[in-house]
């Protein structure tokens, strides 16, 4: 398969402290890779670095064999979207839902005036906001609601790569279980190809095709699913796993187990 | 797909109208109404009094209020209240324009060091402390002298000092947004940094500006009576607040009105202002 992203290398010191160390990452097209560590294991630093939020110190991105630089032109960021963990904040509060959808859309050039309106409702629609929400303001929707309108732009200027930074963790566990279900039916008609960072092994369990993990700035493991959750390779993951209260049973389908967590 | 229904849309509840939320918040109301009143009046007053306010009637000075004169006269027989309402006139033009600059210069300075942080803000914040350092007061009477008096010295000084205040509260404001999720989409969509800093942040800064805004305008209108009344402000005879109240300190113990009640005017002005502010603050608070 071909790669979406390659990552090679990638350094990050926060002064005396490194947050990444030499990570070598590859995430194949329309494929999910989830990434798996701790809190403070530079999980966000990683996907921070591949959306150009921060310059790395050392290393390359490759965007389907092209280089991404420090200054990245407005193509290049189209093709990187990212979702972030806090729904309260990932919203302009003084924007209206219609501003924050158009201006995505807009400023990438994917419709024109004319168009806005209608590829707005068609997103909200399938995101399952009601098409009224355009004039409302963040506030007055809830957090699922909102981590889900972040969807929409994110993926409405049709990225290549979408970063997923603990889009669930934030949120209660029932309307979790709906923003995953939303992950995995966009992920399907869409063909995504999706880094998708949690600490809940549940979560990484029904949405990724490789799982990585991350421990102190350092990619640990990489493996496919099935034999990554059955198998883990280094002593880190099986301490993770076993760390999980109730393992998610081993089935194959994904979203078929989401009743074993608690 | 199924429908979702777990978290549907939270209703609006009640108007959300301008003029409604205005009536809910009291301060803001009263406020509005107490500056209305006296910018109405600053307005109307040629048609409101039959008077000059500078001309003199020396057979008529030092006049008690009364139907002709409803706050008498001054020692030059001009009509006390065509003088305080021309006056409220000349100190509330200034007051304005001389915040006009500085507001906007403020503002924009305080969302560059707060959006772009290192060298920049060390420099902006740098001149900030360096002014904080020297009383405001004393900037304002070395300019005034150098200027020469009038309202060329206060619309200077203000310009030089007044944008202080409004890039530090930006400034931290800014920096605080900055590090919000919705300012990262903003640049993962790759939007340029102008348009971040005036489509996203300004809207969001711009509340908490006007409210200072409203306190610094009092205490600009202090400054402005206040050197008035040292003689280096307005110069006579336009009519201000600070050059009456001096002018009328001779008679405190005869007519005791003439300071009196350009002072209270000026009390009045402040505590409109500050209404205004809080019933703005309020108000954006609540939203």
């Amino acid at each position: 398969m071909e790669s979406a992203l390659q990552v090679k290398n990638l350094t990050v010191h926060y002064g005396g402290f490194t947050a990444l160390d030499g990570v070598d990452l590859n995430i194949e097209r329309h494929a999910t890779l989830g990434l798996v560590g701790e809190s403070g294991s530079g999980k966000s630093t990683l996907a921070r670095v591949v959306a150009g939020l921060i310059a790395p110190d050392e290393g390359q991105i490759l965007l389907e064999s092209e280089l991404l630089t420090k200054k990245r032109s407005r193509e290049q960021h189209k093709k990187i979207q990212m979702i972030f963990q806090n729904p309260d904040a990932s919203l302009n509060p003084k924007h209206s839902i219609r501003q924050i959808l158009s201006e995505a859309l807009l400023f990438h050039r994917i419709v024109d005036r004319k168009q806005v309106e209608r590829r707005c409702r068609e997103w909200l629609d399938r995101v399952h906001i009601p098409g009224n929400a355009l004039d409302r303001y963040p506030h007055e929707f809830s957090g699922g609601q909102r981590q889900r309108i972040a969807i929409a732009r994110a993926l409405s200027v049709e990225p290549r790569i979408l970063i997923a930074d603990e889009p669930t963790s934030a949120l209660d566990v029932s309307v979790q279980r709906s923003v995953l279900d939303l992950f995995n039916t966009l992920k399907e008609e869409l063909q995504l190809t999706m880094l998708f960072i949690s600490h809940d092994l549940g979560v990484i369990h029904e949405i990724s095709d490789t799982v990585a993990v991350m421990k102190q700035g350092r990619l640990v493991e990489v493996q496919a699913k099935a034999p990554f959750f059955a198998r883990p390779e280094t002593a880190y993951s099986r301490e993770l796993l076993s760390a999980v209260p109730r393992m998610p049973k081993l089935s194959t389908t994904p979203g078929g187990n989401h009743e074993s967590r608690t | 797909m199924k429908p979702i229904t777990i978290d549907s849309p939270t209703p609006r509840n009640g108007k959300t109208g301008a003029l409604s939320r205005l009536w809910r918040t009291p301060s803001l109301l009263a406020g509005s109404i107490m500056l209305a009143v006296l910018v109405l009046l600053a307005v109307l007053i040629p048609l409101i009094s039959p008077y000059d306010p500078t001309k003199q009637d020396l057979s008529a000075f030092l006049q008690p209020p009364s139907a002709e004169h409803w706050l008498g006269t001054d020692q030059l027989g001009r009509d006390l209240f065509t003088r305080l309402i021309y006056a409220a006139r000349t100190d509330l033009t200034i007051m304005v324009l001389a915040e006009i600059i500085p507001f906007c210069v403020g503002v924009f300075l305080g969302m560059i060091a707060g959006y772009y942080g290192k060298w920049l803000d060390t420099v902006i914040s740098l001149i900030t402390d360096t002014f904080i350092a020297f009383p405001f007061y004393l900037i304002v009477i070395i300019v005034a002298f150098a200027s020469g008096a009038g309202q060329r010295g206060i619309y200077i000084t203000f310009i030089l000092v007044g944008w202080i205040v409004f890039a530090r509260v930006t400034r931290g404001l800014t920096a605080s947004f900055r590090r919000q999720e919705w300012v990262a989409s903003a640049r993962t969509l790759g939007l340029p940094g102008v348009r971040i800093m005036l489509r996203h942040i300004l809207p969001n800064v711009l509340p908490q500006a006007i409210v200072v805004l409203m306190t610094d305008m009092v205490g600009l209108l202090v400054a402005i009576v206040t050197l008035g009344y040292l003689g280096i402000g307005i110069t006579p005879p336009t009519p201000d607040w600070g050059t009456m109240i001096f002018d009328g300190q001779p008679f405190i113990t005869t007519a005791w009105w003439l300071s009196a009640v350009p002072g209270f005017a000026v009390v009045y002005t402040g505590i409109a202002l500050s209404l205004v502010g809080d019933g703005l603050a309020d108000l954006w608070r609540k939203k």
